[in-house]
């Protein structure tokens, strides 16, 4: 029996916490903006009517109320739906396999440019994800990015982040 | 008042002539061209799941910014008009709403699809589509320059009153938690007020870091909450596409044609359905739930309904289109939109120099009418295109997700890089991403997030506007009949699920007491 149970409680979070956590957590941008709003200024001024922090601190307030209601219900009265579970361990690792990838590609446009990120990329993913022949993800990889860059740089005229690859070919 | 007091007939024969000028500006074959590819693009962007109307257009957004802006809006509306195609595809096929309006089109558009009756449930859905976007457009027509002279009258505290209404509607015809819908669009405002203050020029919110300076751009929000957000959703769920297939023959079309002119009753009250919640700011799919619903109450084979009827069909296409449709009526007359896609083209409008709202009809009549006239004749293109290429657009689908899903987030990544050249708005949809994703699960809306990000800054312009010029009295939101039952409107739509709620308590406290004295008489 106990093999199984890791499977049967593959829980990481439910969604009554997740509710619970957002609630707070937006609660809590609310009071900084608020405090912020306090700061520069959020009463009646002669020359200009309400001040800058006026309009900030309505809404702030109005959030941090209305995620005070959310977290209570979630904590206080939970609905059925709320008792299941915010993601499953697998799901979790699924999303984590794209954004962590997604993240590093963003970094690398920086230093590569936006063309030879995306290439590898579309290649890498292609290949970890769903198992596809290097071949065929080398060729959808350098296609797309290729396809982009006529699209974008001649027809259009919308420079993109370059690297040093397109400066070697003279970009 | 002195414009509007002219005769009714007179109107009309000007907004006639006015819209034949429009068709003669939208009818170059570099226009029609445009909306050939707009469509295609559309569609295309309509099936694949991650591409939604509002962020595939706010990525093909920089692509216009070299062409005259009637060009562009056509290009850009006739993709709007593709996506609301091609979210019918999907459902029937696949039983995957491509688009949150069609998932009404699921219910019995699918069961259709695994009878064998694939082509009817897409000829139907297509042709609804078109009855429902063409009266809309019709309406638009007639109702625009109406709207907009009347606006013309309209000062910062009606302004102000608009978009009280706008944002109330959501509270008030949310299906969920009001509350959650409440958190979603202040924090939408609180993220549209970052930057420069606008009236006095005073910093806000930016804490210090330089690249808040400029505030957080909305189409920033549409391309992270809609596009990696519906990515994140999919991926998690390992998504993996079965489908019909299908194959479209003249015959059938016109069989299916044939089929549906009885089902003209579920059409008209599903086109009222759709522009009324087009106009007020309900949306699509709203529109297209209750015109499925009001179908299934009405019709004498309201128990098949779920089981592949093809009047289950109609009903929600042609409300969802005509309220898609329709949520440019505000867009063009006063400057707000009535849907996140409405919100992307109008920032398309000020991105090449137009100012949205009353004047545009007086200043720019030649880009107005334009429009209008693209829209008849993008719907044409599109029901020609969609009928035509189904098998086509289907096969897309087929496609391994492990290719799509990289070649969306690189569109993705490019699309938020080109609205401000720089890569801290590439970051920020990546941020934008997680919360749509999280958001997404916990059901918070994102239509008035990403609205109150857009429409922020000037529903406090015209709060604070209306403010100063009465020395901070409130009763200027109530000094005349218009703002007045403008904000009474608004105030009853926000406090509307506490109304209902307590008028549904009340019911059962009556019923009870009758049962009561019920009881005790006997």
């Amino acid at each position: 029996m106990h093999e199984h149970e890791p499977a049967s409680d593959a829980t990481v979070v439910s969604v009554r916490a997740m509710d619970i956590a957002t609630a707070l957590a937006l609660m809590a941008l609310a009071i900084i903006v608020m405090l912020e709003c306090v700061e520069i200024g959020f009463g009646w001024s002669e020359a200009e009517g309400p001040q800058a922090g006026f309009f900030p601190f309505i809404v702030c307030a109005a959030l941090a109320f209305a995620s005070l209601i959310n977290a209570l219900q979630a904590a206080l009265f939970p609905t059925e739906d709320q008792h299941g579970d915010f993601v499953s361990i697998p799901g979790l690792g699924r999303v984590a396999l794209v954004v962590a990838p997604l993240a590093a590609y963003i970094f690398a446009i920086g230093y590569v440019g936006i063309y030879v990120a995306s290439a590898l990329f579309i290649a890498i993913f292609m290949m970890a994800f769903g198992k596809i022949p290097l071949v065929k993800s080398l060729a959808v990889g350098v296609g797309v990015p290729l396809a982009l860059f006529f699209m974008f740089e001649r027809w259009f005229l919308v420079p993109l982040p370059k690297g040093p690859l397109e400066a070697m070919l003279g970009y | 008042m002195i414009a509007g007091s002219r005769g009714n007939g007179g109107a009309c024969v000007e907004e006639i002539s006015s819209l034949m000028q429009g068709f003669a500006v939208a009818l170059t074959p570099f226009n029609l061209l445009l909306m050939a590819i707009g469509i295609t693009l559309g569609v295309i962007i309509g099936v694949l799941p991650g591409l939604g109307g509002a962020n595939g257009v706010a990525i093909l957004l920089p692509l216009t910014f070299s062409m005259s802006p009637t060009s562009a809006i056509i290009m850009l509306s006739c993709i709007y008009w593709g996506a609301l195609f091609g979210g019918a595809i999907t459902s029937v096929l696949f039983n995957i709403p491509g688009e949150p309006w069609s998932v009404a089109t699921t219910f019995d558009g699918h069961p259709m699809a695994r009878q064998g009756r694939a082509d009817e449930a897409l000829v139907a859905a297509f042709t609804s589509s078109f009855v429902g976007a063409f009266v809309a457009v019709l309406m638009i027509t007639f109702m625009a320059p109406i709207v907009a002279r009347f606006a013309l009258q309209f000062g910062p505290a009606e302004f102000f009153a608009v978009f009280f209404l706008t944002f109330a509607s959501f509270i008030g015809m949310s299906k969920g938690s009001p509350f959650k819908v409440i958190a979603a669009m202040c924090l939408g405002f609180a993220l549209g007020a970052v930057g420069l203050d606008k009236m006095t020029g005073t910093l806000r919110l930016t804490f210090g870091h330089d690249e808040l300076l400029s505030g957080f751009d909305f189409l920033i929000a549409v391309i992270g909450l809609f596009g990696i957000g519906e990515i994140l959703t999919s991926i998690e769920d390992g998504l993996k596409f079965q489908g019909a297939h299908a194959k479209m023959r003249l015959s059938s079309v016109l069989t299916t044609w044939r089929k549906l002119l009885p089902y003209w009753a579920t059409s008209i009250r599903s086109c009222l359905v759709g522009c009324w919640m087009g106009i007020t700011p309900g949306g699509a799919t709203p529109a297209s739930f209750m015109a499925y619903g009001l179908a299934k109450r009405f019709s004498p084979n309201g128990k098949n309904f779920g089981k592949g009827e093809i009047e289950g069909v109609i009903a929600p296409e042609t409300a969802a289109h005509a309220a898609g449709t329709s949520a440019l009526l505000p867009m063009i007359t006063l400057g707000i939109p009535g849907s996140p896609t409405a919100a992307v083209l109008l920032g398309g409008l000020m991105i090449w120099g137009l100012q949205p709202g009353p004047m545009l009809f007086v200043e720019q009549k030649e880009f107005v009418w334009g429009l209008i006239a693209s829209m008849y004749l993008g719907n044409i293109a599109g029901l020609i295109i969609v009928l035509t290429c189904v098998p086509l657009f289907a096969s897309i689908l087929r496609i391994p997700f492990a290719i799509i899903a990289p070649v969306i987030l690189v569109v993705c990544a490019i699309g938020a890089y080109t609205v401000h050249n720089s890569m801290f708005d590439v970051w920020m949809m990546l941020v934008f991403g997680i919360i749509g994703y999280i958001f997404n699960k916990l059901e918070y809306p994102l239509a008035p997030l990403v609205l109150a990000i857009v429409l922020g800054d000037k529903a406090e312009e015209g709060f604070r506007q209306a403010l100063l010029s009465s020395q901070g009295d409130l009763s200027i939101f109530f000094s005349n009949w218009l703002v007045g039952s403008i904000m009474g409107l608004g105030i009853v739509l926000l406090t509307w699920p506490l109304i209902s709620g307590l008028f549904a308590m009340l019911t059962r406290r009556n019923a009870t007491k009758l049962a009561d004295s019920g009881a005790a008489g006997e």
